[in-house]
This record gives structure tokens, sequence and C-alpha cells, in this order.
């Protein structure tokens, strides 16, 4: 085990350089002159040649890249160029609210998702199993922008039930009150690709011998689907979420962006249109080593979720 | 010794039966979605939405979109002209409570209305000093009257050709400048269908380049392949794309095109890779050796038609997921410039109209995307259930 974790470790040092390859040259190269992106279009040379040294992008190019590893190694991205807060501290304090958001989202999600999953795929075939996948398909079509716009609109604005937009300083306050809207919003989006997926995992084990050895010794349909179907499909199931958590955490950014929630999903939309090119670089690379490690842990938590998992 | 025995008796049979050719594949698959009444169906909505697409794209129709043809927030014909009493539905209080309902020549209002915008236009920055009794009135009767003025005053400096008829209803409804909604959300559609479309092929032809060379030369060429695999896989999509949106200054529909296309290849390349692993190994594959077919060949005349139909599932797939993309970068101001008008940048428009209870853009918007993305992933079911009749039962139908 131990040696399987440190051999994968070791494996993603290549990707791991990929991505900051990656990330420099888009944003060294692709993009033009940094320098001139910071400066902006008002500015004289020696303004420039200034911001170049600044940056280092007058070093070679194997200096720049060597400051840019630097940089990720030590968490240091310095200065964010629009607000002059320095990045990581722009990471660490916009995290929180993130997660105020989607940690709720993400354990709601999945029980429903699961639950009614289950509901369907037992009465497959039924009124109710075609209903609720008609349903799935058109809801899964309207842009997240629209389900966005008529919640804000007709919950918060129209009915009042809930904040327009807004965070507080207080957990519980964020959490029950200028999360709820959001919440239920993010639930209505991905409750139905995700019912639609899990579906046809269930629907893959449902048919499997041991659900009828199951039957024949007489166990109940709800230990059969809770306990033997549920536990069967749930590597596939871990491998979706798993995959999904470190998008999950920029998925919201629409959220974030229409309820004014100062999380990392709504400092991206800024960065991005301001430029901001130190939150987006430092952004991209740790997002990407978050999406290595949870691929990582999901292989592990397969073991968990069945014995006959063979990790090599 | 078996594949001989089995291998003479069609040779003996072949001229005793009357020859019939047997379908090929494409064949069969058209035949399966034909009888597929929802797939038909669903295909019939793409067909129309396509079409659209290429009609306004050639200027057939939609051409004059920007024109404003109906008065600010004109509502749709089917609620009629006065929905809301009071508030600037009508470009200018007096003429519109003569003849509310019906449809007018400005060239005898709107000198009037002029004035009257011009006077409220200059009047509302300087304060709130007491207006003109017309401006009053329509003060009075409507918080929003400043505001409107304003835009009026905007939306004719835009367009300086004063003598035109403005009708006071559209189909769909009208927007901030009286553009015809209806018109806008078909050239909307043809520019979200347009970069689906495109950024899908880009993406697709990507893909399945890569996914063929890493996976029919295998070895260190496969390995840099999986490298660049998960270099991109391990980057979140969206986060991707918005930091390559950052990077690329220049705002334009090849823009997006390339952002989308350039960023999305990873998921065809992995099954591309994996049918050519698969079919390198085949005997019709060591038949094009042994009658001197070079790599290049083999790759794209032999191999390439017997995973065609793989390409042709991920393009729709990527269609579908594209068009999506392409309306919520357009909305956040990432996508299309502004003068090119995309289900997006609509949407974006009507966030704000929603708040002064003009939803009908928003509907419209909304509701085209819904339409053609429901068609367009239903039959991409219909599609590979056609083309793979052994993923059906997985596809849980």
């Amino acid at each position: 085990m131990t040696a399987y974790i440190i051999r994968r470790l070791w494996q993603m040092i290549p990707t791991m350089l990929g991505v900051i390859l990656l990330v420099f040259i888009l944003f060294n190269w692709v993009g033009g002159d940094p320098a001139y992106v910071l400066a902006g279009k008002i500015s004289n040379q020696e303004q420039i040649d200034n911001i170049r040294r600044q940056l280092g992008v007058d070093q070679p190019v194997w200096v720049q890249l060597w400051i840019f590893i630097k940089q990720v190694l030590t968490a240091d991205f310095g200065a964010s160029w629009s607000t002059n807060e320095k990045v990581s501290n722009i990471l660490a304090t916009r995290l929180g609210p993130s997660l105020t958001v989607l940690g709720p989202l993400l354990v709601l999600d999945t029980l429903f998702a699961i639950g009614l999953a289950l509901a369907v795929a037992y009465v497959r075939g039924s009124l109710t199993d075609r209903t609720v996948m008609i349903v799935c398909t058109i809801g899964l079509s309207i842009s997240v922008l629209v389900y966005i716009i008529v919640f804000q609109y007709f919950f918060a604005y129209k009915l009042g039930w809930f904040p327009v937009q807004g965070w507080g300083n207080s957990f519980t306050e964020n959490l029950f009150v200028f999360s709820a809207l959001p919440i239920l919003i993010g639930l209505v989006v991905s409750i139905a690709p995700n019912l639609r997926l899990y579906r046809t995992f269930f629907l893959d084990e449902i048919n499997q011998d041991y659900v009828r050895t199951a039957r024949a010794k007489g166990l109940s349909e709800n230990r059969i689907m809770w306990i033997h179907v549920l536990r069967n499909a749930s590597i596939p199931i871990i491998t979706h979420l798993m995959a999904g958590l470190p998008g999950l955490l920029l998925g919201a950014f629409l959220i974030e962006r229409f309820f004014s929630i100062p999380g990392i999903g709504r400092e991206v939309i800024l960065a991005v249109e301001r430029s901001d090119f130190p939150v987006i670089k430092a952004l991209t690379v740790y997002v990407a080593f978050a999406t290595m490690a949870s691929n990582l842990l999901a292989d592990l938590m397969y073991k968990a979720a069945d014995p006959r998992v063979q990790l090599k | 010794m078996a594949s001989d025995t089995a291998l003479k008796p069609p040779v003996r049979t072949l001229r005793e039966v009357p020859h019939t050719v047997s379908p090929g594949l494409w064949a069969l698959a058209w035949k399966r979605l034909k009888s597929d009444r929802v797939g038909m169906v669903s295909l019939a909505i793409v067909a129309v939405f396509v079409a659209m697409m290429i009609a306004s794209g050639l200027g057939l129709i939609a051409g004059d979109w920007a024109k404003e043809s109906g008065v600010n927030y004109a509502p749709p014909t089917f609620l009629g002209a006065d929905i809301e009493g009071g508030t600037p539905a009508a470009p200018a209080g007096p003429a519109a409570q003569t003849a509310p309902a019906t449809e007018y020549k400005s060239d005898v209002v709107d000198p009037l209305a002029d004035v009257l915008a011009e006077i409220r236009g200059e009047k509302a920055p300087a304060g709130a000093e007491p207006a003109p009794a017309a401006g009053d009135a329509g003060k009075s009767v409507d918080p929003l009257a400043d505001v409107m003025a304003d835009i009026r005053k905007d939306a004719k400096a835009a367009a300086p050709v004063v003598a035109e008829a403005r009708a006071p209803t559209l189909p769909l409804g009208g927007d901030k400048w009286g553009r015809d909604v209806l018109k806008k959300t078909i050239k909307g559609s043809e520019t979200s269908i347009f970069v689906g479309l495109a950024a899908a092929a880009v993406a697709t032809l990507l893909g399945t380049l890569f996914g063929a060379v890493a996976g029919y030369y295998g070895k260190w060429v496969d390995d840099c392949f999986n490298w660049f695999y998960s270099v991109f896989n391990s980057i979140p999509y969206l986060l991707l794309i918005l930091a390559v949106a950052a990077v690329l200054q220049q705002k334009g529909t090849l823009t997006i095109i390339l952002i989308l296309g350039l960023t999305g290849w990873t998921g065809t390349f992995r099954l591309i890779r994996g049918e050519y692993l698969k079919h390198k190994a085949r005997e019709y594959v060591q038949a094009a050796d042994a009658i001197g077919a070079s790599n290049v060949r083999r790759m794209f005349v032999h191999i390439f038609p017997n995973v065609s139909h793989v390409v042709l599932v991920q393009l729709s797939i990527y269609t579908v997921g594209f068009i999506k993309a392409e309306v919520i970068l357009s909305f956040l101001g990432f996508g299309v410039p502004v003068d090119v008008v995309s289900w997006g940048s609509m949407l974006n428009e009507a966030q704000n109209e929603l708040i002064l209870g003009k939803w009908w853009q928003l509907a419209s918007a909304g509701t085209a995307m819904a339409i053609l993305v429901t068609a367009f992933s239903l039959f991409t079911d219909a599609l590979r259930d056609a083309l793979d009749p052994k993923l059906k039962g997985l596809a849980g139908a």
C-alpha cells in the first residue's frame, strides 16, 4: 500500500512539470509579453523595461522557467496585478466561502442523486422512470445561466425569501442565509446529470446474479438495493465524484459571481476580466495538483469499496 | 485449420446464391436510426436549427437584426402593447395614450417624442429640476422615465434615422433598443451553433489525430501523448478555457472556436487511442501491411473507417457541450465580441431586463437553446444506439 502510494506520487512528477510548463508557455509566450499586459495601453518604453526587469521576463527562458518553478514550490506568486493583495492570501481567504457553499452542495447532491437514482432504477421502465428521465434530459438542456437568473429573480428579488446577494462575516449566517439559495440552485443544476449517470450505474448492477441470489435467500428489497447494489455500484460513483471534486471548486463560479460570494470561482472570473495573470497562474497550477491528488485518493477509495481491487 | 475450413464454403456458395450486396455499417445504422422515432424527430429539429444557421449566415433571414424596428422593450405581440400600464413600453407618453395598441407611423408622433426625450435626457443630469408639463406627467407615472429617456437618447445617437416606423409590439418582443428579439434569437443561433460545430470539429480532429498516432505507434510515442493527455486532463476543463481566454486578448468568433477546440480534445483522444490499440493487431491491418500499405495509409484508410462511428458520436457530444460552453463564455464577456449577437450575450442583456419585468429576451434565448440542446442530446443518444447497438443496454433505454 505504502509502496503503491509512493510510486503514484513519483509518477505525478512528470505531469506536474508538464502543467507548470503548459502554464508557463501559455502566459509567457502565447499571450505575448506579459509586461505589456501589466503595463496596459498607456505606458512608455522605460516603464515597460522596468516592469520587464521586475517580472524577470528580460532574463533567458530557462531563468524565467526557474523563477516560475520556484514560485510554485514556495507558493509565493507575489502580489495580484490589480489589487496588490498577495496571491497566497487571495487563495487562502477565498477558499472558505467556496467551501461553505460547495461542501453542503456536494453532500446534498450526492445523497439526493443516489437516493433518487436507486428509486428510479428500481422501477426501471415504468412511467415514473421515463418521466423522471425526460424531465432530467430537458432540465439538463436549459442553460445554467437561465436557472440562476430566474431563481435569483423569483425567489430572492420577487418573493424575498432569500437575500438577493451578499456575504457576511459569521459562518452560520453565511451558511444558512447567504448560501441557501446558491445551494438550492446548485442542487437543481447538478442533480439531473448525476441522477441520469448513477441510474445507469445501478442498472448495470441490478440484473446481476448476486441480486437474484440475495432475493432468493429472502432479503428485503431495501437491503438488496441499499446494501448490495449500492456497494457494488459505488466504484463508478466514487470515480465520478472524485474526478469532479477539483472542478467543483470552480464549477460554481457562475453562482459565486451572481451572488457576489467571495470564493475561488468568482476570483477566477475577476482575474480573467482584469488580466490578473499571477492569480490565474497560481490557481491553474494548484487546482491541477489537487486534481492529481484526488485521482490518487479515488484509487485508494476503490480499494476500500471493493476488496477485490488490486492496486498495482 | 479452423479458419481454412471456415473460409472455403462461402467461396462456393457465392456462385450458387444470387449475388446480393449486404448493407454496410452506415446503411444499417441509418436503418436503425430511421426506426427510432425520438431520434428522427430530434434530427429534424437539429436540421431546422442548422438550416436556420445557414440561412442566417447567408443573410437570407435576420440580416437586419440590429435594426431598431420596435419601441424600446416592445412586448411580444401575443401580450399586446400595454401589458404594464405606466411602464415605458411606448416611447412617448402622449402618443401611446392616444393610440395604445395600434401600429403608428412615427413621422406623425416622433418629432414630439424626440423633443421630449431630448428634454428629459438633458434635464436628467442637471438634477431634480422641475421638468416641462409633459415630462413631469411622464415622471409622476413612472419612476424609470429618466432612465428610459437616457436609453432612448443613446438609441437615437446610435441610429440617427428618425423617420422610421416603430412597432409597438414585436413577434417575440423587443430589447432595450427595440431590436426584434426573434431576429436576435435567430442570429444568436447562427453564432452559437456555428461555434459549437466548428469547435467540435477542431477538438475531434485533434483528438482523433493524436489518438490514432498514439494508439497506432505505441511505445514512446504513446508515452509522450499520454503525458500530454494527463497534463491537459489534470487541469479542470473550465479553468483551462478561462486561462486561455485570459491570455488571448483579442476577442472573436475564431478565438472562441480555438479556445474550445484546443482544450477539448482529451476525451476523443482517450477513446480513439483505445480503438487503435485494439485494431492495429487485427488481421485486416496485418493484411494491409502484407500488401505494402504505408503506416499512414493503414492508419487512415484501413483503420479509420472502422472507428469512424466513435468519431461521429464524439463530434455530436462535443457540439452539445461546446454550445453550452459558448453561451457561458459569451455571457461572461470572454466569448464572441460585443457586436456579434449570441445566446450568451442575449442572456447577459436579459439578466438586467428581468429586473424591469421584461422577461421575453430571457425566455426566447433560453428556450431556443434548451430546444436545440435537448434535440441534439437525444439525437446523440439515438446516433450512438444506431451506430453501436451493443451500447444500447448500457445507456439504459
